[in-house]
């Protein structure tokens, strides 16, 4: 086994007496690709969102190469950490998200740029070639001066994952990133992700394309009611659930 | 109406009128520009502030736009002195203005930061930005865009404040319109062309707001 990449240890989330996940254990390994799936509600999102701290956490501890994201416990007592270290984490893993959340106001090379310079300290030339770098790879070199209003959803979901994946994660979050797509512009964002994953990034991809998770995957995980299902790979997965829920949740989605 | 001896009576005038027109550009220009500092501070404790600063800065805001801004002026003119603090007419109307305009200023700040979606300042979270990084080159700018057309017209709601200070005999255009009246009885020509300069300063500040707009316009 290679090395340990992120170790999510009986994570509890709660909003308010609502708890949404009820302790979560995942380990991830260097290199994989993991796609959480199950219905909405089962804490999917959520999970994803606490390892950037995007949500606050009440319990449990989620480490990234070894660091603990978010809180340190100081003499017995939970805290969270400073902003400044918690914004420093969030730079160690990328995201990209449904709703594509380009900055409007920025054309799509100065959305790439922004988290380079003022969060690598990179030079405007340097940021500039590693823009191009990017936008190349995602197929839209010839867009670098449009602005996310001139761009299709898909253009802005790929100049999106071009954001997050020219800051040099460790790991990549995808959140539901083809849910807000025309159907015609789904597959120009998987094939992005499908040739990320072949680059070897690790990736935590929450999705409700079946077909997708199958192909890609290394791992999958179901997630049912704030707990892990059940995991394993994908083809044991699909064609042989173990657990009803899960034959139950696969017999209602896309895949069959 | 005798447009000629009116014509005589405006150049015999010109020097107090023209002085009265930069006392009321002045006063509208100092009020919008100390209104509008205070107004940010104002709008970013509403949208960012612990909940006591929230609390007070609330009430503050919702005590100054529900009194008349006649009142205010009065009130920093007369009042103020009975606890010591001496103004003058002119200082005193300025700080009126300017505490009526950070209110309404502090107030768009707040819908306009409010209205930008909350992904916004997720994405800038997810790639590593500071909160301050993130106000500064992501938030700022949309708000300041999404803020402009009703900054504009506070900004004429200002210079037509600024005829109040009248009252508290500070020189500005409208009161030196009124002395001249009261010299030549011309009341009909006279306050004509007060309210046709009143319009000139508010139709250019309308153009020069729309010219920003275009300036800082998105393309799509």
């Amino acid at each position: 086994m290679t090395q340990t990449l992120l170790e999510i240890r009986d994570l509890h989330k709660r909003y308010g007496a609502v708890e949404v996940l009820k302790g979560v254990d995942c380990t991830m390994a260097q290199g994989e690709v993991i796609s959480i799936i199950g219905s909405s509600g089962s804490g999917k999102t959520t999970m994803l969102r606490c390892i950037n701290m995007l949500e606050e956490f009440q319990g449990g501890s989620i480490r990234i190469d070894g660091q603990e994201i978010g809180y340190e416990t100081v003499g017995g007592v939970r805290k969270r950490k400073k902003e400044k270290e918690i914004a420093r984490q969030r730079a160690m893993t990328g995201m990209a998200f449904q709703q594509f959340n380009l900055f409007p106001h920025m054309t799509a090379a100065k959305n790439i740029m922004l988290g380079l310079m003022k969060v690598r300290g990179m030079g405007r030339d340097e940021a500039r070639s590693v823009a191009e770098k990017w936008l190349d790879r995602v197929g839209l070199l010839s867009r670098i001066d449009h602005y996310p209003g001139q761009l299709s959803g898909g253009q802005q979901q790929r100049v999106a994952i071009a954001r997050a994946i020219a800051m040099n994660p460790k790991l990549m979050l995808f959140d539901e990133v083809t849910s807000a797509l025309d159907p015609e512009l789904v597959n120009e964002v998987l094939q992005v992700i499908k040739g990320l994953a072949e680059d070897g990034m690790s990736m935590l991809l929450v999705t409700h394309e079946m077909r997708f998770a199958y192909e890609v995957s290394t791992r999958v995980i179901f997630m049912n009611q704030g707990r892990i299902a059940e995991e394993g790979n994908p083809k044991d997965m699909f064609v042989k659930p173990q657990t009803e829920r899960l034959a139950e949740f696969l017999k209602s989605s896309s895949f069959n | 109406m005798d447009i000629p001896a009116f014509l005589d009576q405006l150049w015999l005038a010109r020097i107090p009128l023209l002085k009265g027109l930069g006392v009321s550009i002045s006063i509208s220009f100092l009020s919008i520009l100390v209104g509008t500092v205070l107004g940010v501070f104002v709008g970013l404790a509403l949208t960012y502030g612990y909940r006591p600063v929230q609390w007070i800065v609330r009430g503050y805001t919702d005590f100054i736009r529900g009194t008349p801004v006649l009142v205010l002026v009065l009130a920093s003119y007369y009042v103020l002195s009975t606890i010591g603090i001496d103004l003058g007419p002119f200082q005193a109307g300025i700080l009126a203005l300017s505490i009526f305009c950070s209110s309404h200023v502090g107030e768009l700040v707040r819908g306009a930061l409010q209205a930008i979606p909350k992904g916004q300042t997720e994405a800038a979270k997810a790639i590593g930005l500071t909160f301050p990084q993130t106000f500064v080159y992501v938030l700022g700018p949309q708000a300041l865009r999404q803020a402009l057309p009703a900054w504009v017209n506070t900004a004429a709601e200002m210079v037509k404040a600024s005829t109040l200070l009248s009252i508290i005999g500070v020189a500005e255009l409208l009161l030196r319109t009124q002395e001249l009246i009261s010299r030549t009885f011309m009341s009909l020509e006279f306050y004509f062309f007060a309210g046709f300069l009143y319009f000139v300063i508010n139709y250019s500040i309308e153009r020069f707001g729309r010219y920003v707009e275009r300036k800082t316009a998105v393309p799509s």
